[in-house]
Formats: C-alpha cells, sequence, structure tokens
C-alpha cells in the first residue's frame, strides 16, 4: 500500500516537474574537446561522441539508468544465429531533420557506410569480427535484417552507437533522427543544437520532444573557469567535477552538487612486466611475482584513497569492473583487504625479509622502485604519497615521480623505461569488448606488457582464451560466465592493482529539470530530449 | 636571515616529521598540536613551511653560485678574446636566451633517472637551473668586461708595461665583482621562482620533500585561498625574501 501511494506520489511529482518547465529555452554546458568530425559513424573523440550522442538517432538506445536496451527507431528487434544476425521492425511515419522520411533503405545504408573499411569507423570495427561480406536486405519500408559474417558479442547493444544516416536526403550531411541538430559551429569556440522539429517522440501527455529549444555547448578546457561560469549562472550543467571543486560547490550551493555514485573508471597501478625493459633483473623478478604483487596490493589503504585524496567520492575497488555496471560486475570477488601484517607474511613466503626497516629480497637487494603518474593532476600525486607512506610500512622504499604527459605515454608505451605507473582508465561501456584491447596479451593498450606476440605467461593465455571465447558467444550468462573467471585470473594475479572508482560528480543548476543523474556516459544528459528549463524566458548570453 | 635562521634550526622548533601524514588530521584548522594546521594529506603545516624554506633558501643560492661562476668565465674570457669569438659567443648566448628553456628544463628533468631521492632530486633540479641559468648573466659580465677593456685607465695600465696576469687580478676582477655580485643576488629570487614554476606543474622537488614551490601549489584552484588563509604563509615569505634580496641589492649601490 505503502509503495503503491509513494509510486503515485512520484509519478504525479514527475508530472508535476514537467509542467513546472515550459518548453523551449536554451541549455548551456561545455564541452572540453571540440568535436574533430560530424560524421557520426567516425567519432572517436569526447566532443564528436557528444554530437552524436546528441543529434543521432539509433535503432536501440542502452538506458543509461536501468542499463536495459531500450527500443528507439526500431521498435522491435531480434537478435538470431548465434548473434550473427539482428532482424528489427522499424516505427513507422518517422521523418529526418530535413523532412525526409526514414525507412528500411536508410538503415541499410547506414550499415554499408559503418562496414566500408575505407572508412575506417570506430564504430565499424566492434562489428567486424571476422573475415566476410554484410548482408543488410529489406523486406519492406519498416523491417529489414543485417545479417554479420561472424557472430557479434552483444550485437543489440552495439546498435546504441550506429546513428542513422540518410540514404535519400538532398541534405544528407545535416539531415539526423536524433532529438537536435547541429544549427552553428564557432571552431574553438562554442556549438549551437536546435531541436529537431521532426523528431518523433513525444511524452507521455503527447507534447512533442525535446523540451530544449538549443543546447549551447561551449569549448571550454579549465575547470576553475568552468565552475566560476557555472557559479555566476553562465553554464547549467558541469560534468565529471574534481572531488575539491565539487565539494566546494557542496558547500556553498549544496542544491548545486550532485554524487551520482561510482562511475565505471578506475584509478590503477600497474606493474611493468615487459621482458625487454631497461629494468634491472632482479626488479624484474619482483615485478613478475603474484606473490609481490599481491602484497604491495594488501599494503595500500584503498578506504584512506578514497576518504583522503577524493573526499569520499570514491569507492575502493578490488575487480576490473565498478559496481555500477550492474550485469558484468562479479559479485563473488569482495573488496580488497588492507594488512601490513598480511602483507609481510606473503613477502616472507616469497622469499623477502625485514631488515633494519628495509624490505630485502633473496639476493639481498633492497626493494625500491619507482611510480610514475603524469604531472599536474593533483588526485594522482596526493595518492601516490599516500601510496608512499603505506610502502613504507611493510620496508619498500618508494620514489614517486610526476612526468609530462608525453614522457610517461613514451615510456609506458615504446620505451618501458618505467617500473610502475599510476594511471586513470575511463570507461564509456558497458560490455567488456570494450575493453579487450586492455586484458587481451596482444592489445596494444594490455598496461604491463602490450602487444604480446604470444601470451608470456599461462594465466595471460588462459584470459585469451575466455576473451575470444565469450566474444563468440551469444547468450549473455555464458559470456558473464567467462568475463567473470578473467576478472577472477586478473584479482588472482594482480597485473594491475584496482585502486577506487571515482564517483560520477556533476553540478547542476536549478533551473534544469527532469534530470535523471547516471554513472555511465554521458551522466547528465543521457536523457537530452526529456530536459526541460524552468525558466525558458530567460535571455541568452 | 632570520627566516634562513629558523629554516636552518627547523628540526628544533618543530619536531613533527614533514612527510609524516596524520591521517585522521586531515586539512586540520591550527591548534596546539598542529600550529599552522595540516595539509589536504594531513601533514603538519609548520613542518613543511620550515623544511621548505631550508630546501629553497639553500639550493637556489647554490644554483645562482653555479650560474654565476659560468657567466663569469664564460663573459670575461670571450670579451678577453675580443673579435669573432666575442660575437660568436654573445650570438650563441642570445640563441640560449631565445631558447624555450622551461620547456627543455622539462625534457631533460624527464629523461634523468626514474629512482632518485627527493633530496637528490631538490639537487638535480636546481642544478640544472644552475647549468642552464647563466647566458643572461654573462651577457651582461661580457659587456662590463669590454667597457673595461676598452677604457682609458685600462689602456693606460697596458701601455705602463703591466702583464696580464696582474691587469686581470688587479684591475678587472675588482672592477668586475659588483656586477658579478649584482648578478649572483639576482639570480636567487629567479631560481627561487623557476623552481616554484615547475613544481606548479609537478616537476620540480619530490615528494615528499617540501620546498616552497610545492608548498605554493596549494594555492592553484580558488577555492584553496578562501578555505584556509595559512595558505597563503609560502607565498608571504617568498615575496619578503625576494623583496630582501632586491634591498640587498640596492644597498651596494646606494652606497657607491
Amino acid at each position: 500500500m505503502n509503495q503503491t501511494r509513494f509510486f503515485i506520489l512520484s509519478l504525479l511529482a514527475g508530472t508535476l516537474s514537467v509542467f513546472a518547465a515550459e518548453p523551449g529555452g536554451e541549455l548551456r554546458f561545455t564541452m572540453r574537446v571540440e568535436p574533430k568530425t560530424f560524421n557520426p559513424l567516425q567519432a572517436a573523440d569526447e566532443g564528436s561522441e557528444l554530437v552524436r550522442y546528441l543529434t543521432g538517432g539509433v535503432l536501440i538506445r542502452l538506458n543509461r539508468l536501468s542499463q536495459e536496451l531500450d527500443p528507439e527507431l526500431a521498435s522491435r528487434w531480434k537478435v538470431s544465429e548465434g548473434s550473427r544476425r539482428i532482424d528489427f521492425e522499424l516505427r513507422p511515419n518517422i521523418r529526418f531533420s530535413d523532412g525526409t522520411p526514414f525507412s528500411c533503405d536508410d538503415v541499410a545504408f547506414t550499415v554499408k557506410q559503418l562496414m566500408d573499411p575505407s572508412l575506417h569507423s570506430p564504430v565499424g570495427d566492434s562489428f567486424r569480427t571476422g573475415p566476410g561480406e554484410t548482408e543488410t536486405k529489406c523486406v519492406s519500408a519498416v523491417a529489414g535484417m543485417v545479417r554479420f559474417p561472424a557472430p557479434v558479442a552483444s550485437l543489440a547493444a552495439l546498435f546504441d552507437q550506429v546513428a542513422m544516416l540518410s540514404a535519400h536526403s538532398p541534405k544528407r550531411d545535416i539531415a539526423v533522427l536524433g532529438p537536435f541538430q547541429v544549427a552553428e559551429y564557432r571552431a574553438g569556440s562554442s556549438l549551437l543544437l536546435r531541436r529537431n522539429a521532426y523528431y518523433w517522440k513525444r511524452d507521455s501527455q503527447g507534447r512533442q520532444l525535446p523540451y530544449l529549444a538549443a543546447i549551447r555547448l561551449d569549448v571550454q578546457q579549465s575547470r576553475e573557469t568552468e565552475m566560476l561560469r557555472f557559479r555566476r549562472g553562465e553554464l547549467d550543467l558541469v560534468n565529471k567535477l574534481d572531488p575539491e571543486l565539487f565539494d566546494q560547490l557542496a558547500g556553498q550551493m549544496p542544491a548545486a552538487a550532485l554524487d551520482a555514485g561510482p562511475s565505471l573508471d578506475w584509478e590503477i597501478l600497474f606493474f611493468n612486466q615487459v621482458p625487454s625493459a631497461p629494468i634491472e633483473d632482479y626488479k624484474k623478478a619482483w615485478f613478475q611475482s603474484a606473490a609481490f604483487r599481491r602484497a604491495i596490493s594488501e599494503a595500500i589503504n584503498r578506504d584512506d584513497l578514497c576518504r583522503i585524496v577524493y573526499r569520499g567520492h570514491a569507492r575502493s575497488a578490488a575487480a576490473p569492473v565498478s559496481p555500477s555496471n550492474h550485469f558484468w560486475t562479479n559479485k563473488a570477488l569482495g573488496a580488497a583487504e588492507y594488512s601490513t601484517r598480511k602483507a609481510l607474511r606473503r613477502l616472507e613466503q616469497d622469499g623477502f625479509h625485514l631488515a633494519g626497516g628495509n624490505l630485502i629480497d633473496r639476493s639481498r637487494h633492497k626493494v625500491e622502485f619507482s611510480l610514475i603518474t603524469n604531472a599536474g593532476n593533483k588526485l594522482h600525486e596526493r595518492m601516490m604519497s599516500m601510496i608512499q607512506q603505506d610502502l613504507a610500512k611493510i620496508g619498500v622504499h618508494l620514489n614517486v615521480v610526476a612526468l609530462d604527459f608525453p614522457s610517461l605515454a613514451e615510456r609506458i608505451t615504446r620505451s618501458f623505461q618505467y617500473e610502475t605507473c599510476l594511471a586513470a582508465m575511463t570507461n564509456i561501456g558497458l560490455d567488456p569488448n570494450e575493453v579487450m584491447n586492455i586484458w587481451l596479451s596482444s592489445g596494444a593498450n594490455h598496461p604491463w606488457n602490450p602487444s604480446q606476440k604470444a601470451p608470456a605467461t599461462p594465466w595471460e593465455a588462459e584470459i585469451d582464451k575466455l576473451l575470444y571465447a565469450q566474444n563468440r558467444m551469444g547468450e549473455a550468462a555464458k559470456r558473464k560466465a567467462n568475463f567473470d573467471r578473467v576478472q577472477e585470473i586478473i584479482v588472482e594475479q594482480a597485473p594491475v592493482l584496482f585502486l577506487v572508482y571515482p564517483n560520477a560528480l556533476a553540478a547542476v543548476s536549478a533551473r534544469v529539470k527532469n534530470l535523471s543523474p547516471a554513472p555511465l556516459y554521458p551522466q547528465l544528459y543521457w536523457n537530452a530530449d526529456r530536459l526541460a528549463l524552468a525558466e525558458p524566458a530567460r535571455a541568452a548570453r | 636571515m632570520l627566516v634562513f635562521g629558523i629554516a636552518l634550526c627547523a628540526n628544533l622548533v618543530t619536531r613533527r616529521p614533514y612527510a609524516e601524514q596524520y591521517r585522521e588530521a586531515v586539512a586540520a584548522r591550527p591548534s596546539a598540536e598542529f600550529p599552522l594546521g595540516t595539509d589536504a594529506l594531513g601533514r603538519d603545516r609548520l613542518s613543511r613551511l620550515l623544511y621548505g624554506t631550508r630546501s629553497s633558501l639553500l639550493l637556489a643560492p647554490a644554483a645562482a653560485f653555479i650560474a654565476t661562476v659560468i657567466a663569469t668565465s664564460l663573459g670575461g674570457f670571450f670579451a678577453f678574446l675580443g673579435g669573432t669569438w666575442e660575437r660568436a659567443f654573445a650570438a650563441f648566448t642570445d640563441a640560449f636566451i631565445s631558447l624555450p628553456w622551461f620547456f627543455v628544463l622539462i625534457t631533460i628533468r624527464a629523461l634523468l633517472p626514474l629512482n632518485v631521492e627527493p633530496v637528490t632530486s631538490a639537487v638535480i633540479t636546481f642544478g640544472l637551473l644552475g647549468l642552464l641559468g647563466w647566458p643572461l648573466s654573462a651577457r651582461i659580465i661580457r659587456a662590463g668586461t669590454r667597457t673595461f677593456l676598452t677604457s682609458d685607465y685600462f689602456l693606460q695600465a697596458r701601455a705602463s708595461g703591466i702583464g696580464t696576469g696582474p691587469l686581470l687580478c688587479k684591475h678587472l676582477g675588482p672592477n668586475l665583482r659588483p656586477l658579478v655580485l649584482a648578478q649572483f643576488w639576482i639570480s636567487i629570487p629567479v631560481f627561487i621562482l623557476s623552481e616554484a614554476n615547475l613544481s606548479l606543474l609537478g616537476l620540480g622537488v619530490a615528494e615528499p620533500l617540501p620546498s616552497w614551490g610545492s608548498l605554493l601549489r596549494e594555492l592553484e584552484s580558488l577555492g584553496a585561498l578562501t578555505g584556509h588563509p595559512v595558505v597563503l604563509l609560502p607565498a608571504v615569505l617568498l615575496v619578503a625574501v625576494v623583496s630582501c634580496f632586491q634591498l640587498l641589492l640596492q644597498y651596494p649601490e646606494e652606497a657607491t
């Protein structure tokens, strides 16, 4: 009864909030990087992906809140033939932003463009799992199918990133199916998106979406300036806030500070295990020992990192998947344990011993190594200082070094002149296939030993096998079982130490209505078509 | 001298180690336990300020000494050689000055070994500043030497049959000394500020050793200024010390 009452009240509140927000108005926020392309199939950078998300119409949309697939331009779909084929049925009477009708021909045209190797589409690469031609067939104007040459894992979910193009429109380059369309672009300065008058979606009262008349995106790299502009009321939203700025905002404008919980991102520490790396052999032996790596992991107080560096806006990490990823997280893997005693015992079993406060290895070398990170990242520098003090408790002497980003990238990807590295990893998608380049031993972004010709260790070979196997499976439960095992191996072997999952922090103006923040990208405006402003008539700058 | 004296006796003024993190007292306000409060990692600000002052005030003069020795040797030598050599040296110093040396410094710092103690990294940072910071002084000293070499009393001394050795020791040295000293005093605040700039990029003295540069990083964000007023102390101290050096420079000028 109480639940029913709560539901009715929530529904009423939702309805009232929509009514309180009149259609129209210009929502303003920033992008840190300006878009490199407006071709949605070639979007690879943050700016281009943002434009694709706000302007592109897709067959199927991943609901960022429920993490389920919602029907969009396709009202129904069915994946078959072991995840090689997808049949879809389109909604009728949908039009592009220039008024031309949308049909199955446009889907076929988009898939043809997507799979064209000469386009080098990053999204297309996700569908290209085997050699051969992709077949598309239209049964009618609103029904068709696409058959890929090899099974594609999470086939339906991948269509979330495929913005449909127009096959017949005379304004093919600018015709879109999303809630907004590009109206004005000033390179290096701003981008104005206006509502798409032909957008197909309507709200529960039958009013056409989006509510907003326009979105203005200013190119702004400085976080400080961005926050200053937010406080002055020039911006309505700020995404990915730094914990320090967030707390300052929470102190001054509590209603504007929004913590959406752990994001999908990780802060990690990894050990250089490249056999040809120009570091001493005895150090290579430490880094190649799972016991040593796990002991280092146990000696790091992650709760303190969350509490002090992230001011409580992070969760200590233990595994490669954030708890915000509801389906793929492995709940059997507990939190990382902090115990210097346990770490010392493990090290003693591996031949290390303490002498005069210093940890000494079997060959009587003092355990001392360096940890590098990118200069100017205050959070990383603070984390390094804390790790330095934590490791000192087990007799490890850590030298922390902040390097400018090009030097850091050169060392961890080419010259391998480093010992350990503290880095941040940003995840956009939920599916493990999107991080294959990190976990496969052949991956260029395999942190501890990239681009291996053959797996260097049996456990890396097992990870490769499990990842390739799940990629060929259609059934989600079987894929999950495989990836759970991959996560277990990574935690057992600890080639990468997961430190924290930072929270998705944001600043939101009180005039923005219908906001429903999610920890997934794009956290604040994933439901941009339903966002509204309380004072839409307020004059723009 | 007072600041320098207190910094040298840092271990007598405070018993708290500058690197110790008191994690239950993070960003604490000044109290009897922590007279200047603690920083974002719970480290005693007083201890860090004293040891940071010691690092900066010991190493910046050392770097200034290196730069001045190089500048005097090269500037004086090429001015003495004169002609094409002097012109070539002038062109070289101009080219050196026009280098984006801040970036050169970042690159050189990035090429250095990673496993160095914080104290060694501080010595390397200031050493590099000293090795790269001589051209401006060299140009001035070269010009000063040239003026001396073309002066009437030098020509008269030479005509009187005084040898090169006595000429340099008895005439050139004493004449150049005020100029060289001025360059030395000028360089100290320049190197303190350079290290502070490098630290703002996270490339100065390595953690956990404090320096004025690393302490000034707390002022990066606007919010820090409105928080603890004690975060301004390193900046106040830096301004005071740099001003003292300026006064020290003016004093001999006024005396002459």
